[in-house]
């Protein structure tokens, strides 16, 4: 079994910690993530408003190369990233035409064996996660999945769409006490975040208000989208709202970094806009 | 020499538009042994079935042909025609040339040579035909009724005034079924129970009705006016014949606090309990999974107490065999319990609950004597949210159909709450309002207009908890999809209709078929609503499909009079295309050796032994014989003979080889 990695153009730039992270856990777990050889951007929001078919070109050309390196399995751990390449593995293995035409446009044979999975699905299998934790991530965490980690379900055949389970369990196992709360789904306002920050500071505000009003000490999450709205959007949040909101915003492999005892720089923690101040137990600033 | 007739039919156009009949029928005179071949636009009317009979005299015919459609439509219309004028019927086959050509290939020449392919086969085959005569088995005038919901009891009670017998199984402790838990009834909001109990009562008392309650079938054999079945009357722990009903230890019993399945969860019931005042019969069972004695080998204070000394805790199961004309199946459906929608918080939230729930809430006879006060805190709930399509229509996440029976009781069960609480709010979000029937729309109407329950053309994507209050989200898609939320004191999910939990084993057990969802199917979705595929099992009311009363009490009436039409006759016909063994003169008597292969094989245990005995009694040889009345024309035996002995009539060895010959253009039969 050979998983590939797609960091995509977020986890270069505004999600280098994501990247840090994710790479920082891989290494203590001794799983190998190769990057996919010459990837490309996978089109994002912006492709499939404008282009059908560069919407699928895009991804398929990604996938392609992974599928001729040999790779079985493509970890995405954007959730928008996992968005596109899913759908497009979706529908090029639906509609043999368009996997043809699709094919001829990027020069490649695009066959479609290589998986494509998201960074929950990749945490889930790996056996005795339980076993890597040396200091329980023991807070009181919001699982926030966002929109496109698990929709649409047809698509992405993963969890629930409306009333996800995957993250909670994953940080259960890693000490952490999810709390039960209603916007786990809900829409940070995601691509909106340069041209309407208005829109994104009053979703992302409900997001973060229902957070804290049910005690979380921190927002977990595994798109670097939402975290970009919910944490580097944060003083426009708080403009909305009218109040303070001190709430860290975690990527998923940070706290299970931080659980495994790997140091928070080498996790990237330091670089979020909303310091990372948890009680003293697993992590400091 | 053969004389075979051939009538090509063109189904209006649904024949003649592809396939090119005449030359059918045409190149159908060329072969060898047809005497008389023609077309026609519709033969089974009157004309075309003249035709035939004409036909059969004047041209002397030995067998007919009928190219047109699926037996199964009209080959009994066919066959009688030839029976009309002399031809014994099973000398007429059809050719289907319509289901299995036309319809499914383009108009061109290679689709009129596989109709006058069909044609061939079957001329090859008709030729070998024999004539049969048809069998003859007897009726017993008892129907088995399985469920006594509504439907139940009314065909319960159809076909016992029709004078037969009926058992009834019921397999809860009383009758009744979810009729008995609703509070009042769309669209008249009659009560339930006022209308229900008296036919109860009716069952009960009736002279040609044998109840048992706490019931279920076991095991049945046997086929039409001649089933036998085996019925488990489950334990009651109670002599039913001492008990009178006075209900001491139902006051006594110091196991309280256990669930009440008839308040669907909203009010507790002790370990010995009726399910309803209202009962019938009204005898108590022991909860044997609650009841302190059996858990813990202490208690009987129901035994010390009974006046009459009806407690047996050493009661078992008891096995009731029984011979049985007919079978109703009346087993009902249920109502999906949240499961579909985690984020609708049910089974979370005490105040988010399901349909049944709210009949209780709402029922004089209910937990809160029929005060609307919403579960947690027993308040009065000041604004209620009713969630129709809770699960039904959505083929992502619940069921494709739809529930066909929620968009009135959820009008029903706003009415109601604002009948009971004049000030409070109900909103009913719905998809689209299915009000068809009579006064079924201008109900819906009255609750919009009359009693200002607002609708909101809106799905729900989320209810949630907030301040004490609970969140439904939603958009209502009449004023621009503009996101809307209510805080409601209440919610109340119209949750899909579904099958029994156990509909699949009881299909299995009466070998009747269900579709995707285990609705139990019927014979034809226009023209035979209330029959199975399985000839003598009738069905009724929501085990085939959502419905509400009024159509459950149609459908059980219908099935109580195709009972007591089968019950009118005192034999039965049967089509003789059954298995037979090979008989011959002696020395030989029989090809079968007697290895009895075939006995295990056989699906309905037909197959017996003969001893053929000479002039003395001496025993020659035993034989296998097939029972007629048993064997259901499976083929199955047939496949295993190793001698080749055993033959299905009508579908022999020798008229399948000559069919296919004709077809792979071999054989003495080529044009
Ligand atoms: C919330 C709600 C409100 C409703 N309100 C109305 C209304 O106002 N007006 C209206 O017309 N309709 C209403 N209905 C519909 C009504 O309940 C049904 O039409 C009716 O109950 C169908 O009757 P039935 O006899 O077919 O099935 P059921 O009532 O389900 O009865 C089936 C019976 O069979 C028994 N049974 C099941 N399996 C077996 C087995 N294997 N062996 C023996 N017995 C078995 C069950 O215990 C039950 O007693 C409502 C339904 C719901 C859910
Ligand atoms: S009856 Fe009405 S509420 Fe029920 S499923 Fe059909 S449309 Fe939905």
């Amino acid at each position: 079994m050979k998983t590939g990695f797609y960091p995509g153009c977020s986890m270069k730039g505004s999600a280098r910690e994501y990247s840090e992270s994710l790479l920082a856990v891989a290494r203590e777990l001794g799983r190998e993530l190769p990057e996919v050889p010459d990837w490309n951007c996978c089109g994002a929001t912006a492709a499939h408003n404008i282009d059908t078919d560069l919407a699928l070109a895009l991804p398929a050309r990604i996938l392609a190369a992974a599928e001729k390196d040999g790779m079985n399995e493509v970890l995405v751990p954007c959730a928008a990233c996992y968005s596109r390449l899913s759908v497009t593995r979706h529908e090029l293995l639906d509609d043999e035409a368009l996997r043809n035409k699709i094919s001829g446009l990027v020069e490649a044979d695009y066959q479609g064996t290589a998986k494509v999975v998201n960074i929950i699905e990749w945490l889930a299998s790996i056996p005795d996660l339980e076993a890597w934790v040396k200091k329980p991530f023991a807070h009181r965490v919001a699982c926030y999945y966002g929109c496109l980690l698990v929709r649409p379900p047809g698509v992405v055949k993963f969890d629930r769409p409306e009333e996800p389970q995957s993250m909670d369990l994953l940080l259960k196992k890693m000490g952490a006490e999810p709390i039960d709360w209603a916007f786990k789904t809900e829409c940070c306002g995601a691509g909106f975040s340069v041209s309407r920050t208005d829109l994104v500071a009053k979703l992302s505000g409900l997001i973060l208000e229902d957070a804290v009003s049910r005690g979380a000490e921190a927002v977990i999450v595994a798109c670097p989208m939402c975290h970009l709205n919910l944490d580097m959007r944060r003083p426009q949040i708080e403009k909305q709202v009218g109040k303070k909101i001190n709430i860290p915003v975690i990527y998923i492999t940070q706290a299970l970094g931080l659980a495994m005892g790997i140091p928070a720089r080498k996790l990237g923690l330091q670089r979020h806009k909303v310091a990372v101040k948890l009680s003293p137990r697993t992590a400091e600033s | 020499m053969a004389r075979i007739g051939v009538f090509v039919c063109h189904c209006g156009e649904n024949i003649s538009a592809t396939v090119d009949v005449k030359k059918v029928a045409e190149a159908a005179s060329r072969i060898p042994g047809v005497a008389h071949s023609v077309e026609y636009k519709y033969m089974c009317s009157d004309p075309g079935q003249q035709m035939i009979r004409n036909a059969i005299r004047e041209k002397n015919l030995t067998g007919v042909v009928v190219a047109a459609c699926s037996p199964r439509m009209h080959e009994p219309t066919f066959r009688r025609a030839c029976a009309e004028a002399g031809l014994n019927p099973f000398l007429c086959e059809m050719a289907n040339i319509r289901e299995h050509c036309s319809w499914v290939h383009e108009k061109s020449e290679a689709t009129t040579h596989k109709a006058f392919d069909i044609v061939r086969t079957l001329v090859a085959k008709v030729k070998r035909n024999k004539a049969l005569l048809p069998i003859k088995v007897p009726v017993t005038k008892t129907a088995l009724v399985l469920g006594g919901g509504i439907a139940g009891i009314q065909a319960s009670l159809d076909i016992a005034n029709s004078g037969h017998k009926v058992i009834l199984v019921e397999k809860e402790p009383s009758i009744g079924g979810h009729m008995s838990q609703l509070s009042e009834t769309f669209p008249t909001l009659d009560c339930s129970q006022c209308i229900l109990t008296p036919r109860m009562v009716e069952v009960a008392q009736h002279p040609n009705i044998t109840l048992h309650s706490y019931s279920e079938l076991e095991s049945m054999d046997g086929f039409i006016g001649n089933f036998k079945v085996r019925i488990r009357k489950k334990a009651r722990s109670l002599d039913e014949k001492l008990c009178t009903g006075c209900g001491l230890c139902v006051q006594k019993c110091p196991s309280k606090k256990i669930s009440s399945e008839f308040d669907a969860g909203l009010g507790l019931r002790p370990a010995i309990y009726v399910p309803f005042p209202q009962a019938v019969p009204n005898k108590p069972v022991i909860d044997r999974e609650h009841c302190t004695y059996y858990r813990t080998g202490k208690c009987r204070l129901c035994e010390k107490i009974c006046p009459t000394q009806a407690i047996r805790f050493d009661q078992e199961d008891e096995i009731i065999e029984a011979d049985i004309g007919a079978v109703v199946v009346a087993t009902g459906f249920d109502i999906k319990h949240g499961d579909f929608f985690p984020e609708y918080g049910y089974g979370k939230y005490k105040d988010v609950i399901d349909g049944l729930q709210f009949e209780r809430l709402a029922s004089a006879s209910g937990p809160t004597l029929g005060e609307i006060r919403r579960p947690s805190d027993g308040q009065v709930p000041q604004t209620v949210v009713f969630v129709a399509c809770a699960g039904s229509r959505d083929p992502a996440k619940g069921i494709e159909y739809c529930s066909k029976i929620c968009c009135m009781y959820t009008a029903k069960h706003a009415m109601l709450y604002k009948h009971k609480v004049h000030h409070g709010k109900p909103f009913v979000f719905y998809m689209d309002i299915r009000a068809g029937g009579k006064m079924y729309e201008e109900f819906v109407r009255r609750a919009m207009e009359e009693d200002g329950v607002q609708y909101i053309r809106s799905r729900v994507s989320r209810i949630y908890e907030r301040g004490g209050k609970l969140v439904v989200k939603g958009a209502d898609t009449l004023l621009g999809s503009r996101p809307l939320e209510i805080e409601a004191d209440l919610v109340v999910l119209a949750t899909a209709g579904v099958a029994q939990a156990g509909a699949e084993q009881l299909a299995q057990r009466l070998h009747v078929s269900f579709d995707a969802h285990k609705f139990y199917a019927e014979a034809h979705p226009k023209l035979r609503p209330v029959e199975t595929n399985t000839a003598g099992i009738f069905l009724a009311g929501a085990c085939q499909a959502p419905k509400d009363i009024p159509e459950s009490v149609a459908q059980a009436s219908g099935a109580a009079a195709k009972v007591a039409i089968l019950f009118s006759q005192s034999e039965l016909v049967r089509e003789p295309l059954i298995a037979v063994v090979d008989r011959q003169a002696p020395p030989l008597y029989s090809s079968c050796v007697g290895c009895f292969l075939c006995q295990p094989s056989c699906p309905y245990q037909a197959i017996e032994k003969e001893e053929i005995r000479d002039r003395d009694g001496q025993l020659i040889k035993t034989i296998a014989k097939v029972n007629p009345g048993l064997c259901q024309g499976c083929g199955t035996c047939v496949a295993l003979c190793r001698t080749k002995s055993i033959d299905i009539q009508g579908f022999s060895h020798e008229q399948v080889y000559a069919e296919v010959l004709a077809l792979l253009n071999r054989g003495e039969d080529n044009v």
